[in-house]
């Protein structure tokens, strides 16, 4: 067989993938490029070309770096915090015990529960007044007041990352064990009797076999992580004082409820880039990590 | 093997019950909510047991009569199983080769890597424009339509799951076949997909819970019963005029079993599909 | 497995066929509600029956959303060539309805009879610059809800007429430790706690824009407004989770008796005296905002809504045909228990005002006092930045006084 025929033969295969991909989203793609340059409202008078003049009015505005911090914010400690309880969680499901595969098929259940659902859920357990979290903590006695844990600035995105993180810990859980559990068991016995500790027996016999599928599960929770929408529109929309706003609802406020579609345009392609810049810095740092392997 | 000291095994004990606490704990409360009477669930401090056990908001949700709030739930239940269905079938349908061809292929991986790309896109980005264009073939609010979307979301992601499946499997096994005279798609049906089932069934089962879990595109682009689907139904409740929180549990209930059971009967597709190498040589 | 998975296909592509092909009727309307506060669902949808038992050829499709969503998903329809013949549009959008061209100027279409019959305050819900986009539908306003018991038991003979007095009662009651903070408003990130500013803004003779059209609202009344909610905060006498509550969760707390004051809608009136609902069932007292001492009597906020025809309708008539019976004054006594007519006379109608006498009492002054908020094409950003000011000087970040310049300058206006 010739290559020039393997190689048309596969973009044969992908074709159905990319005529999928371009009609759904290349146009829209293409089509939100082009109005990033206009002033276009949503209804009424089609957009004059105004150039760099949204995007340069976002980067100076505060709303874009206030929902840059907000995102970010929510991005760092909501992976890393997924990231380190996930793997602990799979170190301990490694080990043999009584039980076991019951706490396995618990990992499932926060993993499958729906997006909205959980922030639903969590919104009725900070509820202030008859909420879950404000009874029981009062009830042990660590809190002497019930506290509005969504209406204060200084605590609703920390309780809206503890709700994420609660759903997707889980995932990544579930991940690194099914990893550690490729590591070939006399590698590991081999370790101990070498009298590895523990540290590093986790930096050279497991971490290699883990790397790889933590790295995916880091990326697809990054992009996740910056793209936050749904979690936050059910459970504080943005507020209060715009403390969880993030810039994809911030897209959402200009696009659609002061319908500057232009300008939500231009948002839009800036998270676009953001998102894309760390991912491609993952995805080169996967290849590496592919090639060696 | 290894013998755990007694101060090993309470550790490994003691994190397995947080654990299994911290896991459990709301999802119990969720139900709990869903059968405590409206007194219960205002009390102060709240009563974690139910003193009078209510069942009728099941009733309320799940309910046959027409232009009652149970069958338009009942209906957001059905339209999210077909949404959902629909986009998995079409996702791995577009999938399969795709995939199997950026595994074979490296010429053409760079074109995975730019369809991988629009993940990244936030789907605010996107909807002005969808909008318009499902308008333009009156797609708007029906379930091919946004099926039809969430292929975007489910494709991408399926092509990346099964790539690294298919990269897992021996080209040489393929190769073999070929060398016999086999033509491609005979060496697909009877070696390569054989081989690849469980990460095809991983990447179904995935694709059709992200489906399921979808908020925002659900939200603008559906109206109605014709095609609202579960999430959109439960974020109407909790934003609507709900006052009892027990009927908002009872939706969240209702709305996670699916995906919840789905989960745990193929736990074991789950985990072997996560190793991605299930298939060993 | 194979020949399970392909018959199922190709079911479920069937069904989205069936699903997704047109209803047989001559006309089709699509209409837009919201699933919030005034008419319940159920009513709604009992209206509409009634309405194609009259015009068998018409059918309407109805559509409900949270009142969040009322304005995107109108806009987001039609800037995308329409799909709703009739919407459903608060008092505050009309200016940038009318300016971006969605509704359809009606001023034709009224006649004298509709001119005359319904209450002026009405009116001014559907209006902007001279023009008539619609027929007023829900009108309505916000009133001081207390709780009866809560104040016999405080020694308080009579609900307050004054917002100082709202303040001290609050206090008595919180000193007799009948309750730690009695009450409760919806002060969350969002229109509702602009409603409640508005409200008070218009008792201590405030307004929002100058003679120019340029912010007024960081100084006089706009200023003592806000100084007031902030210090009821301050002093413990406001329920301190208001400021992440909407409409809903003061009814909650309200007819949970957590509460012994609530500003809230006319709906709120008979689902807290109903005992399958509520707690506080019988013991549900109803006045008009209070006012302020040498400026008003009571205050009341604007917050009607009406309904127009969008000018992407393909069925125009048949859509203001719809209008007329939903708004007609048959039609709104027969379902005023959650929301009261716009109809001059329903007032005196034993139909309408049996069983709430109060209610219609208190709707006769607050309804003549009703205060506009500002009609600006650009409202949903002058919103935003007092919904953050509100929040603000609430929550202690900033003074009142900061907080309202920091709004009036990043207003647009």
């Amino acid at each position: 067989m010739s290559s020039a025929w393997i190689t048309t033969r596969a973009w044969l295969l992908m074709l159905p993938l990319l005529i999928v991909m371009i009609a759904v989203v290349g146009w829209p793609m293409v089509d939100t490029v082009r109005l990033s340059f206009t002033d276009t409202r949503l209804v009424g008078t089609s957009g004059e070309y105004v150039g760099l003049a949204n995007y340069a009015k976002l980067l100076t505005g505060s709303a874009f770096l206030g929902a840059l911090r907000n995102t970010a914010v929510f991005a760092v400690f909501s992976v890393a915090a997924e990231m380190t309880l996930g793997v602990l969680a799979a170190l301990l499901l490694d080990q043999q015990f009584r039980g076991r595969s019951f706490v396995r098929a618990l990992m499932i259940l926060p993993w499958a529960l729906p997006t909205v659902v959980n922030a639903m859920l969590w919104r009725l357990i900070y509820n202030p007044e008859y909420g879950a979290l404000n009874s029981l903590l009062t009830q042990l006695g660590i809190l002497s007041e019930y506290r509005s844990w969504l209406g204060e600035p200084g605590t609703a995105l920390w309780a809206i990352v503890a709700a994420d993180c609660w759903k997707n810990f889980p995932l990544v859980a579930l991940i690194a064990l099914a990893a550690l559990q490729a590591v070939p068991r006399d590698i590991k016995a081999a370790a101990i009797v070498d009298g590895a500790g523990a540290f590093a027996r986790f930096r050279f016999v497991m971490w290699p076999y883990l790397a790889g599928p933590l790295t995916i599960a880091l990326v697809l929770r990054t992009i996740e992580a910056f793209k936050v929408f749904d979690i936050i529109w059910v459970m504080t929309r943005g507020g209060p004082v715009n403390s969880t706003r993030t810039l994809s609802i911030l897209v959402y406020q200009e696009a659609f409820s002061f319908q500057r579609a232009g300008s939500g345009a231009s948002l839009a392609l800036i998270v676009t880039l953001i998102v894309t810049v760390f991912a491609a810095f993952y995805i080169a740092l996967m290849r590496r990590s592919g090639s060696r392997a | 093997m290894e013998r755990r000291s007694l101060a090993a095994s309470i550790l490994v004990y003691g994190a397995a019950t947080v654990m299994s606490a911290i896991i459990l704990a709301p999802i119990l409360w969720l139900f709990l909510m869903s059968i405590s009477s409206a007194n219960d669930l205002s009390a102060q401090p709240l009563h974690w047991w139910p003193q009078t056990l209510d069942l009728s908001r099941y009733g309320t949700l799940v309910s046959l009569v027409s232009n009652s709030a149970g069958e338009a739930f009942l209906g957001s239940l059905r339209n999210s199983l077909f949404v959902s269905g629909l986009a998995t079938l079409g996702a791995i349908l577009v999938a399969v080769p795709a995939a199997w061809a950026v595994s074979r292929t490296p010429q053409v991986q760079w074109s995975l890597f730019a369809v991988i790309a629009t993940y990244m896109l936030p789907p605010v980005s996107l909807a002005v424009p969808l909008y318009m264009g499902l308008a333009h073939f009156g797609l708007l609010n029906t379930i091919t339509g946004l099926a039809l979307v969430y292929l975007t979301i489910l494709a991408p992601f399926a092509t990346w799951l099964l790539k690294t499946g298919f990269d897992n499997i021996p080209r040489e096994i393929e190769s073999a076949a070929m060398i016999d005279g086999a033509r491609l798609d005979q060496t697909m049906r009877h070696i390569t997909l054989p081989l690849a089932k469980p990460i095809v069934a991983t990447t179904a089962l995935f694709a059709f819970l992200l489906a399921w879990d979808e908020f925002f595109y659900a939200l603008l682009f559906t109206a109605d019963q014709r095609a609202k689907t579960v999430t959109v139904a439960i974020a109407d409740l909790a934003g609507g005029r709900v006052s009892d929180y027990g009927l908002i549990a009872t939706g969240g209930i209702l709305a996670a079993l699916p995906p919840v059971l789905i989960g745990l009967v193929m736990q074991r597709a789950v985990i072997s599909g996560l190793t991605t190498g299930g298939v060993k040589g | 497995m194979r020949h399970r998975l392909a018959s199922t296909a190709i079911g479920a592509a069937a069904i989205a066929a069936f699903l997704a092909s047109p209803a047989f009727a001559e006309t089709t309307l699509r209409a837009l509600f919201m699933a919030q506060a005034a008419y319940s669902e159920a009513d709604v949808r009992a209206m509409t029956e009634a309405f194609t038992k009259e015009h068998p050829d018409v059918k309407v499709e109805l559509e409900f959303v949270p009142y969040e969503g009322l304005h995107d998903k109108t806009v987001l329809a039609q800037g995308s060539g329409g799909g709703y013949d009739v919407v459903l549009f608060d008092v505050i959008w009309p200016a940038e309805y009318a300016s971006n061209d969605v509704l359809v100027d009606a001023t034709d279409k009224i006649t004298p009879e509709m001119k005359d019959g319904v209450l002026p305050g009405a009116w001014t819900t559907v209006q902007y610059d001279g023009k008539t986009y619609g027929m007023p539908w829900i009108l309505d306003t916000k009133y001081l809800f207390y709780n009866k018991e809560i104040l016999e038991k405080a020694g308080i003979k009579a609900p307050p007429k004054t917002w100082d007095e709202l303040a001290s009662q609050a206090a008595t009651i919180k000193e007799k430790g009948l309750l730690e903070e009695p009450i409760v408003w919806s002060w969350s990130q969002a229109e509702a706690a602009v409603c409640d500013y508005t409200t008070i803004l218009s008792a201590y003779g405030g307004s929002f824009l100058d003679a120019d059209g340029k912010p007024a609202f960081q100084t006089g009344g706009g200023l003592e407004a806000l100084q007031y909610m902030a210090g009821t905060m301050k002093d413990g006498i406001t329920n301190p989770n208001s400021k992440e509550y909407l409409e809903e969760d003061v009814r909650k707390v309200f007819q949970n008796g957590d509460a012994a004051f609530a500003l809230n809608w006319t709906y709120m009136y008979n689902l807290a005296n109903d005992p399958k609902e509520s707690k506080v069932a019988g013991k549900v007292g109803v006045v008009p905002a209070p006012g302020h001492e040498g400026t008003s009597e009571a205050s009341a906020v604007n917050g009607s809504m009406g309904l127009g025809v969008t000018t992407t309708s393909q069925h125009k008539d048949e859509a203001w045909d719809y209008v007329t019976f939903m708004t007609s004054q048959k039609v709104q006594n027969e379902y005023a228990r959650l929301s009261l007519p716009i109809w001059k006379s329903s007032y005196d109608d034993p139909a309408v005002t049996k069983g709430q006498e109060e209610l219609v009492a208190a709707a006769k002054q607050s309804l003549a006092v009703m205060y506009p908020r500002p009609t600006t094409p650009r409202y949903q950003e002058l919103s935003q930045a007092l919904q953050l000011a509100i929040q603000s000087a609430i929550l202690g970040m900033a003074s009142p006084e900061e907080a309202l310049t920091e709004a009036a300058d990043n207003s647009g206006l």
